[in-house]
Order: structure tokens, then C-alpha cells, then sequence
């Protein structure tokens, strides 16, 4: 029996522990059914309930142009942001952190694999949503495909990194009732299902949600250019989320 | 350099604040490779903090830690795939399966154990498709300490391993502990449970109140402190003598008291001869004897006169 446990101690390729790590993240998103609900329905209800029909005023005849573009927006934002700063709040909560602070995944690798696996998490939900919204008679224009994922990065990036600071400061039930208060008032507030308010440039800054709407309905709807002012507001809050989050993040 | 590659951790003047409060005030231990140390205290002796000294998790607010020659702070990363951490509850995804959870760190490993045999060892072979949260407290216990292990560590840190674990489990726990040392794992436990701690342990550290109040073997604590002891039950009012009795050839002198009416105790470093010149003057006092027992001083009472209140039954603030 004995020479069972004679040390042999040593990490796992950084890969083969990233990897790991991302597919427990996402396991464990696809377990927790409410969240998945929270993520997919909200997006859907409004996409079908305004888009379709005449239930909210918009400051254009397209609606379903109009409404799909935001609901996109609205569920990067849903997942990278409500879902990840309220799972991360509950995993500091638990201790879950702390334990995987004490093992070999290293804290970027922890921080890379919520990320990759937000990621994951967003493109199957756009793809879902844009096929849901194209049945429904949306015409994206997909010549400008690369420059909307461009800004869906940025916009993942930014929330990811808001997120992890909500998780770090707030208490996991404070964490939770924030992100959903957030999230609430940006449904309402964002420009998604109700026009923006207009706040002029200074409003794409305040509200990256407003301004990744404006974005995929300036290159998908329209079939234009995003404008810089957009891309600028997005890598701004994307920077900064990021470069807080390295400094706030804590394992306990 | 070669010092602190020989010894698993060493710790030097630690001290660990919590706003106000000092909970561990200049401790300095050192845990020497290969061997298991445990840190025996009450709740709020500062076990704890200082495993989360030695695990990174904590920057000591004073003083210097070393674990397996490494910073735990500044070279967290170079010591993680070296240690194991059984932490005290928590710590586990609560909807995630025993199996997934241990998987998952076992893929963190250069050179995983079997997580198979593990499950097999800790009795969990039952429980792997059931989600953390549904665990019993026992069985989270043990799925703690398979994740502890599973990386083949060099040293593992066990906080309070045999809480909330039934008897057999305990006894499995301590049979594990035990083969871990066997085969070169370097680990410290803390426990406020004396047996666990003289079974278990090469070196006993005792704190209370944040600070070391003995260090040594099990052996040594309760010699250095302790002694063998003779209970003897005659009649009342024996003429017990003021000076201790001795040996005829010398030796170390005994005294000997009134405990109790008709219970009478024999203290000293008490060898076969000092016993019979005890038992002697119980002869020449013409004493009836119904009883004589020995005790050996344990680890308990050690333990409890060093961490028993200073001046009984008065509290002092502060």
C-alpha cells in the first residue's frame, strides 16, 4: 500500500488547466437553469414584444431593425455582466475562489477562463437570437459581420470587467441585487426597447449598452461604418473595467 | 537557503492583525520536512490564520513566512502545485458533483492520483454523481481531503480534518495522515482534538491567544510538563510527610498527598525503585491498601494547564 502518495508534485499544461476550468464554468451556467432563462428569455420576450408588435414607441418605422441590433446588445451585457458578477459574487461567497486560489490554477488563468467561457456563452446566445430575429424578418447585412464582433468583444470585455469589480466590493446577496437593479434599469434606460435618452455624445459614453446597440444597428441595420465615437466609448469602458478588475479582484 | 529548503515551514515573529485585534502575535514555528506537525488550540487560537499564513492568502502584518522555501505570497504561483489545502467548510462549486470537483483538480496536476482510488480510500464511491451541496458534512470532509491529495503534493495543510466525520471516517482520516508521512508528505494539521493530536503528530505546537505556549514531541510535552503518577487508596489521615520521599539508592524524590479522603497521590519522575520506596512508606505507616493505580500524564493535561485561565474562575477584560 505504502508509496501511494510519494510526492510528485507539478502543474498541468496552462492549457489543459484553462481548458478545464472553462468547461466547469460552463457546466456549471448550464446547470443553473434561472440564469439561462435571465439570458435567453428576457432577450426573446422583448425581441418578439417590440420588435413585432407596436407595444413601445421608437424613433424609426423599422422596428424589427431597430429592436433586434439592441436585444444582441442587451444579452451580451445580460451574460458578461448580471450572470458573471452574480456567479462570481456566490463562488467568493462559497469559497470557491479562495480554494482555487490554493491550487495550481493560477488567478489570470481563472480570469481567462470566466472570459473564454463568457465568450462561448454569448456567441451561441447571438446566434441563437439572430436566427430567431432574421425569421422574424430581420435583414442584417453581413459585410459588416467582423466590425460588430469587433465591438461585441469590447462590450464583453467591459462588462466581464465590471462584473468581477461589482463581485470584489459588494457582499454575493448585494452583488446580486446591484447587477439585476442594473440590468433592469438598462432594459428600461438602454436604447433597446425604447429610443435612448438623448444625451448627445457625452450619452454613449455613460451607457455602453446604449452605445454597443447604436454600433450593431450602424453596421448591421444601416450597413454603415461604426462610428468612432462608438468604438472609442466601447474600448474606453473596456480598458477600464479590465484594468479595475486586476487591481480589485480578491480570491476570498 | 539550505535551511529553509530542509524545513516544510518556517515562520518567524508572525503576526496577523484583524483591524484591532491581534490574532496571532510573533509566532515563530518551524514544521521540518517529512514529519506531521499539529497545531493544537482552541477556537480562536489563531490555527487558522495562521494556515492561511502559510497557504498565501494572508500577508503576515508582521514577521516572515517561509513554506517549502518559498515566499506564500509573493511566489503563490511556484507554491500552489506544491501543497495541498484541506480547508475548513466551503470551498466547493455547491452544484457541482464530488466526481466533477475532484476531476477538475486532479486535471490541474502534472501527475494526478488515481482519482478512482482516492473515492475508493475515502469511502465516496457512492456519493460522486451527488452535488457538493447535498454532501453531508462528513462526506464534504473527505471530498475536501481527496482534493487535497489528488496532486501528489509535497506538504498539505489539513484544517481541522476530522470535523463533522464519523468515527470510522476519522479513523481512515488519521490512517491516510499517517501513510502520507510514511511516504515523505510533509503535513500540518490543526486540530483541537488531543487524541488526534498525539496520535498523529511528530511535533506539537500549542497556541492560545494567538501566541505558542509549547513546542515538542508528544513525549516531551507530557514528560517536560507531566510525569507518571501513583494513585493510592488507603484510610484517611495517613501522615503524609512534609519532605518528599526518596529513593534508597537516590534518585529523584516524590511527593506524596492527600488528594481526597483515603485517595492518595505519589508526583515525581517516578522509576521502578522510587514506586517501591513509595509503596515502602505506605508500609512503614502501617497504611491499609485497597488501590494503587498509575497514570501517565497525556497530552490533555498538558494542554489544559497551559490553556487553562491563569487565575481560575476570574475574567479578565481584554
Amino acid at each position: 500500500m505504502s508509496g501511494t502518495f510519494v510526492p510528485a508534485p507539478g502543474r498541468a499544461s496552462a492549457r489543459a488547466v484553462v481548458a478545464r476550468q472553462i468547461r466547469m464554468e460552463l457546466t456549471l451556467t448550464a446547470r443553473r437553469g434561472e440564469a439561462v432563462v435571465l439570458a435567453m428569455g428576457v432577450p426573446l420576450l422583448v425581441l418578439l414584444g417590440a420588435g413585432l408588435t407596436r407595444a413601445t414607441n421608437l424613433p424609426t418605422g423599422d422596428r424589427i431593425g431597430f429592436v433586434a441590433p439592441g436585444v444582441l446588445a442587451l444579452t451580451v451585457m445580460s451574460t458578461a455582466f448580471t450572470g458573471q458578477a452574480i456567479t462570481t459574487g456566490y463562488e467568493r461567497g462559497y469559497g470557491v475562489l479562495k480554494r482555487l486560489g490554493a491550487s495550481p490554477l493560477t488567478r489570470p488563468g481563472l480570469l481567462a477562463a470566466k472570459t473564454v467561457a463568457v465568450l462561448m456563452l454569448v456567441c451561441v446566445q447571438l446566434l441563437v437570437l439572430t436566427a430567431v430575429a432574421t425569421a422574424v424578418g430581420w435583414r442584417p447585412d453581413w459585410a459588416r459581420l467582423v466590425p460588430a464582433a469587433g465591438v461585441t468583444v469590447l462590450a464583453t470585455a467591459a462588462y466581464c470587467g465590471l462584473a468581477l469589480v461589482l463581485a470584489s466590493l459588494l457582499k454575493p446577496e448585494t452583488t446580486t441585487a446591484a447587477a439585476t437593479l442594473i440590468y433592469v434599469l438598462m432594459l428600461a434606460g438602454g436604447g433597446i426597447m425604447f429610443a435612448a435618452p438623448d444625451l448627445g455624445t457625452v450619452g454613449w459614453f455613460l451607457l455602453p449598452l446604449a452605445a454597443h446597440a447604436q454600433a450593431l444597428r450602424e453596421a448591421l441595420t444601416a450597413g454603415r461604418p461604426i462610428p468612432g465615437v462608438l468604438w472609442l466609448s466601447l474600448g474606453a469602458w473596456a480598458v477600464a473595467a479590465l484594468i479595475t478588475a486586476a487591481r480589485t479582484f480578491r480570491w476570498e | 537557503m539550505s535551511m529553509a529548503q530542509q524545513n516544510a515551514v518556517e515562520l518567524h515573529d508572525v503576526v496577523v492583525r484583524y483591524g484591532g485585534t491581534v490574532a496571532v502575535d510573533r509566532v515563530s514555528l518551524t514544521a521540518a520536512r517529512g514529519r506531521v506537525l499539529a497545531l493544537l488550540g482552541d477556537n480562536g487560537a489563531g490555527k487558522t490564520s495562521l494556515v492561511q499564513v502559510c497557504t498565501g492568502f494572508r500577508r503576515p502584518d508582521g514577521g516572515v513566512a517561509r513554506v517549502l522555501g518559498l515566499d506564500p505570497v509573493a511566489e503563490h504561483d511556484a507554491l500552489t502545485p506544491r501543497l495541498g489545502l484541506m480547508a475548513q467548510s466551503g470551498g466547493m462549486y455547491p452544484w457541482a458533483t464530488a466526481g466533477e470537483i475532484l476531476d477538475l483538480f486532479a486535471s490541474f496536476a502534472a501527475r494526478p492520483l488515481d482519482a478512482a482510488m482516492l473515492v475508493d480510500r475515502l469511502g465516496l464511491g457512492s456519493v460522486t454523481g451527488t452535488r457538493w451541496r447535498r454532501l453531508s458534512g462528513g462526506e464534504q470532509q473527505r471530498l475536501a481531503l481527496a482534493v487535497a491529495l489528488v496532486g501528489r503534493p509535497e506538504m498539505v495543510f489539513l484544517d481541522e480534518p476530522t470535523a463533522g466525520m464519523d468515527t470510522a471516517a476519522r479513523h481512515t482520516t488519521w490512517r491516510l495522515v499517517e501513510e502520507l508521512r510514511a511516504d515523505g508528505v510533509s503535513v500540518l494539521l490543526t486540530t483541537h482534538l488531543l487524541d488526534e493530536a498525539e496520535r498523529l503528530a511528530d511535533d506539537v505546537v500549542i497556541v492560545r491567544s494567538g501566541a505558542v505556549v509549547a513546542t515538542g514531541t508528544p513525549g516531551q510535552l507530557t514528560a517536560a510538563a507531566g510525569v507518571d503518577r501513583l494513585v493510592v487508596r488507603a484510610q484517611p489521615g495517613l501522615p503524609v510527610p512534609d519532605v518528599a520521599v526518596r529513593a534508597a539508592g537516590g534518585g529523584p524524590p516524590a511527593a506524596v498527598s492527600e488528594d481526597a479522603p483515603g485517595e492518595y497521590t505519589v508526583d515525581g519522575e517516578l522509576d521502578a525503585e522510587a514506586i517501591a520506596s513509595a509503596l515502602a512508606w505506605f508500609a512503614a505507616v502501617g497504611a491499609r491498601v485497597t488501590a494503587v493505580n498509575t497514570r501517565r500524564r497525556t497530552l490533555e493535561d498538558v494542554y489544559l494547564s497551559l490553556t487553562a485561565p491563569a487565575v481560575p474562575g476570574l475574567r479578565v477584560n481584554g
